[in-house]
This record gives structure tokens, C-alpha cells and sequence, in this order.
């Protein structure tokens, strides 16, 4: 696999001196689905700007499919379908023309067949006909993305798609992503549903106060910072800790009716086994033990907390 | 250059012209038929003529220029300010488009619009007064540049303005001003010669004296200079707006 967006060392400082983005490097392979994690104000949107060409970035360079965005913006932008996070939409136009336009917008000839394909993938050919204003916030989110794939891009980036939007589109919507990289078409989102991206991405970028801290591969990222934990539910209540027991640092779970023990998969040993037969010499009686392993989200926090 | 791009947006904003019919076409020619009546007929009637041709249809030229300004200028300025006040500006940045082309589609769009709007005046001046045109291809091309250079003017208005309010500013407070006084419903030559001297500084005289001369083969500045003032206008906003493309003013952070 090759990259198909590849930035090095951009910066973004804006006129007041806010430092939105430090040096980011990035590739983005082609076909993939790469998820950006970051709070708000992690640079995130500022990043997306830049390759998109809404903002100039200070410095760096940034090329898609091999056009550089400034001296072949043509040929960069025209591979570059766009979702963004506020619901921009012209209010009084209608959804069909509104998304027509887009497709022209980006040098594309008329195609009628392909704006209904679009159009009734996303539940909106009822609505061609509507003013964008009469529109719900979903069903506006629904315009935006028909908008952006009007244009048959080949990286489409989705910043913050599934922010107040209902269950149903957010279903949608990832079908949608997932039938598009079916067809090769390389896929960029900015959420804070970190289930999402746990759900979708391939990889995973985390970005914080202008940094890419990590881009990893989603399940070696869970394989590497996972840390599990033992749940042991006991047959009768403990008040604390056995004294012969300290080493393995177990914590009370609520009632006295648990331990918890956390350990760590990256270990040689994970001192499961020596832990249940310690439990059997000191005599307590085992009801039931699960494990659980921890989500990106508690690896997202992790890693932003260190970071600040 | 992206030509199905210029049309989108050419269309995309006539389209918005069109749906508001009754803005676009009837609020123009209801005023100016206003004019027809107060001027014209009422005020009219007590005036002789002026530089030998009846006062009604002496206002005609400076009319239709009043309208075609305003309209202009309120265009193409409303044009490329709509989309970034309501956030659409997004995707005419990260369209594979120029600047020029999206200037083209924009003050295109507002140039059409505004000439409709001077073409349907003119109409309604046929009913209203006896009218004979000397020279229309000159009348015509007068019409289509003035209908060019306000856009542009416009164009650079809409991209400027922050807030609705400085979009309204400059033809409230510039625009507006320097047609009336610009010899729309007089001649110069009615003016004291203190104000002669100081009229022959605002740029819309020459501009409708020009048309005035398309039309009754009489002007009140040669014709060369009318040419020259409206080339050095345009010139002027190309090469602004040249700088905005430049720089991404107000329009690229």
C-alpha cells in the first residue's frame, strides 16, 4: 500500500499567534480508514483545512495522489470529497441542485444517474425536491455528505459526521463508509465517539494541542496499551485484603463481593495462575471471573492526559 | 480552465435570482416607474427640456444607470458574502477551482442580472416616454460594461464586508450618492460653476453622460473621456481583486 495523502512537517500558526498545528507529518494509505482522535482544539479541523485548502498552512507540504495541494491544487482537490462538521448548506436551494452543484463545482460532467444513486443511498430521493431549509439536522448531514460524494472523490473526509446525528443515519452512514472502501476510496474522520472508531478504522491517529502523538494500527494499539482486567466475584463478602494476597495490588470491588486485579497482556506473565491458586490456599470461594479489556477511549485519555 | 465550474456557480446564482422574482424584477421596475411618474410626468411637465430633449426622456439614461449601479454592485457583493456568511464558502475553496474562475461565475451571474434588470427599465421607459435611440450598439455596450464594473466593485464589497452591515455601507454611503449627484435626473450644466468643477471628480458623470450621449447623440464630456474613465475603473477592481487573489484577503486564513 502506497500513501495517498502524505503531509510533512505542517504548521499552522494563525494570525494572533495561535500554534494550531506543530510539524504534523502523516501518511495516509490508500484505502484505509483512518480515524483522528483529539479534543477540541487538538487541530484536528485545522489540519483537515489545510489539505482541503481552506486555510494556507504556514509551512510544510502536503501532497494527494501525488499533486502537491499548492502547485497542483487541481488535480489534489478534484480527488478530495469533503463533509464538514458545521451544517453549511445554502438554505433556499433545492436538495437536488444543491448537490448538482457540487458535482459541477468540482469539473465533473452532468450525471443524473449517479446524483439518484447517491441521492436514494442516504434515504434523501423523497426529499430532491425539498428546500434545504425545511430539512432536519440529520437529514441536512445527509445533503452534505451526498454533496461531498457527488464528485466520485477518492478520499473523503468526514469531520465530526456523526455529531448530533440519530442512530439510524449514524447506521447509515457507516454502511456507507464501509461499501466506499469497498470500492478503494480512502477515508479520513474526526470523531469523539471513540466507539466509532474503535468500530470502523483501520488505524488510528491520536492528536492533541496541535501534535500527531500516535498513528497505530487500531488492534495493535488495543494489543500494545491494552491493559485487562480480572474480575473475581466471590461467594461470600470480604472487608479487605488478605495480608498474604498484597502482592498482586487487588482492589475491593463494591460489597465486598469482588476483587479486581489488572494486568497487563504485554507481559510475559500475567500472574493469572498464581493468583487463582493464592485465592484457593487463603480459602476464598469463587463465584464467577470475567475479564475486561480496556477501549480506545481509556487509551485515548491515557495518552491525552500524559500529554498535557 | 474549470468552464463546468463557472457554470455551476453561474447557474447556481441565477437560479437564486429567479426564485426571488419579485425582488429581482418587479421591485426595480416598480420604482423606476415611480420616477417616471414623479419626475417625468409631474415635475416633468414644468421643465421644457433639457439639452433639447424632453425632460421624461432625458432621466431615462441616468435611470436605468441608477438602477444597473445599485443592482450591481448589491449582486455581486450579496453573491460571494451569502456563502460566507452561511459557511457554504467552504467548498468553493476545496473545489478544484481558481479564484478567477469562481470570480468569473460570481460577478458574471451579477453582471446578467443587473443588465436584465437595465433591459426591462428600458422597456418600461418605452411606455412611459417617447423615446429614440441614437446609437444603440454604443448604448448596449455602455450598459454591458457599467453592468461589469459595479459587479466587480461588488465582488470586492462582498469579499471585504464582516457583518451585513458593511455590505451595506459603501452603496448606501458611496454608491448611491455619487449616481444621484452624478447628473441622473440633470444636466451639469444646470449646476453653479463651483459645482461643475467639483462634479467633474465623481466617476458616475462620466459614466452617464457616456450613455446619455448612446442615446441622444449628445454628452456633456467628450466620449473618449467616458471610455477612459470607465477602462481606469475597471482597471482599478481587476487589480484589487488581483491583490485578493494574491493573498486570500478576508477569504483564506
Amino acid at each position: 500500500m502506497s500513501a495517498i495523502v502524505s503531509a510533512k512537517d505542517v504548521t499552522k500558526i494563525y494570525e494572533g499567534g495561535f500554534h494550531a498545528l506543530k510539524a504534523v507529518s502523516l501518511d495516509i494509505e490508500q484505502g484505509e480508514i483512518l480515524a483522528l482522535l483529539g479534543p477540541n482544539g487538538a487541530g484536528k479541523t485545522t489540519l483537515i483545512s489545510v489539505i482541503c485548502g481552506m486555510v494556507n498552512a504556514t509551512s510544510g507540504s502536503i501532497s494527494v495522489g501525488g499533486h502537491d495541494i499548492v502547485d497542483d491544487f487541481r488535480g489534489a482537490r478534484s480527488l478530495i470529497g469533503l463533509v464538514p462538521q458545521e451544517l453549511s448548506l445554502e438554505p433556499f436551494e433545492k436538495v437536488i441542485n444543491s448537490v448538482s452543484f457540487s458535482r459541477g463545482l468540482f469539473g465533473k460532467p452532468r450525471d443524473d444517474a449517479h446524483i439518484e444513486k447517491i441521492l436514494r443511498q442516504l434515504s434523501l430521493w423523497d426529499k430532491k425536491d425539498a428546500r434545504v431549509k425545511e430539512l432536519s439536522g440529520g437529514m441536512k448531514r445527509r445533503v452534505l455528505i451526498a454533496k461531498a460524494l457527488s464528485h466520485e472523490p477518492r478520499v473523503l473526509f468526514l469531520d465530526e459526521p456523526t455529531a448530533g446525528v440519530d442512530v439510524e443515519l449514524r447506521k447509515d452512514m457507516w454502511e456507507i463508509v464501509r461499501g466506499l472502501r469497498a470500492d478503494g476510496v480512502t477515508i479520513i474522520l474526526t470523531t469523539h465517539y471513540i466507539e466509532e472508531a474503535e468500530a470502523i478504522a483501520d488505524r488510528v491517529g491520536v492528536i492533541n494541542d496541535g501534535e500527531i502523538l500516535l498513528v497505530k494500527d487500531k488492534a495493535e494499539l488495543m494489543a500494545q496499551m491494552g491493559r485487562k482486567e480480572l474480575i473475581i466475584e466471590l461467594q461470600d463478602p470480604i472487608t479487605e485484603v488478605p495480608a498474604a494476597l498484597g502482592a498482586y495490588d487487588l482492589v475491593i470491588g463494591k460489597d465486598g463481593q469482588s476483587l479486581e486485579y489488572a494486568y497487563d497482556t504485554r507481559g510475559e506473565r500475567t500472574g493469572i495462575t498464581a493468583l487463582l491458586s493464592d485465592l484457593a490456599a487463603q480459602g476464598l470461594v469463587l463465584k464467577d471471573v470475567s475479564t475486561s479489556q480496556s477501549s480506545l477511549e481509556d487509551i485515548f485519555v491515557g495518552l491525552v492526559g500524559d500529554a498535557a | 480552465m474549470n468552464l463546468t465550474a463557472i457554470k455551476a456557480i453561474y447557474i447556481f446564482e441565477m437560479t437564486r435570482f429567479f426564485r426571488t422574482l419579485l425582488q429581482s424584477f418587479v421591485s426595480p421596475v416598480l420604482s423606476t416607474s415611480l420616477y417616471f411618474v414623479v419626475f417625468g410626468a409631474a415635475i416633468g411637465s414644468r421643465i421644457e427640456t433639457v439639452e433639447g430633449v424632453s425632460y421624461g426622456a432625458f432621466i431615462v439614461p441616468g435611470l436605468i444607470m441608477l438602477s444597473v449601479m445599485t443592482q450591481s454592485t448589491a449582486n455581486a457583493s450579496f453573491g460571494i458574502y451569502f456563502p460566507k456568511f452561511i459557511g457554504t464558502i467552504y467548498e468553493l475553496l476545496s473545489a478544484p477551482v481558481s479564484f478567477v474562475e469562481i470570480m468569473i461565475g460570481y460577478v458574471g451571474a451579477a453582471a446578467s442580472k443587473a443588465l436584465l434588470v437595465g433591459l426591462i427599465i428600458l422597456g418600461t421607459a418605452f411606455v412611459f416616454v417617447d423615446l429614440n435611440i441614437a446609437h444603440p450598439v454604443a448604448m448596449i455596450a455602455f450598459l454591458l460594461m457599467t453592468c461589469f464594473s459595479f459587479s466587480l466593485l461588488g465582488f470586492i464589497i462582498g469579499i471585504w464586508a464582516k457583518n451585513f452591515e458593511q455590505l451595506q455601507l459603501i452603496p448606501l454611503l458611496v454608491i448611491t450618492p455619487l449616481v444621484f449627484l452624478g447628473g441622473s435626473f440633470y444636466s451639469i450644466s444646470m449646476l453653479p460653476p463651483v459645482w461643475q468643477t467639483i462634479t467633474m471628480f465623481n466617476p458616475v458623470v462620466y459614466l452617464i453622460s457616456g450613455f446619455r450621449w448612446a442615446f441622444f447623440g449628445e454628452a456633456e464630456v467628450s466620449i473618449g473621456l467616458s471610455l477612459l474613465a470607465i477602462a481606469l475603473f475597471t482597471g482599478a477592481c481587476i487589480a484589487v481583486i488581483g491583490w485578493i487573489f494574491k493573498t486570500g484577503y478576508r477569504l483564506k486564513s
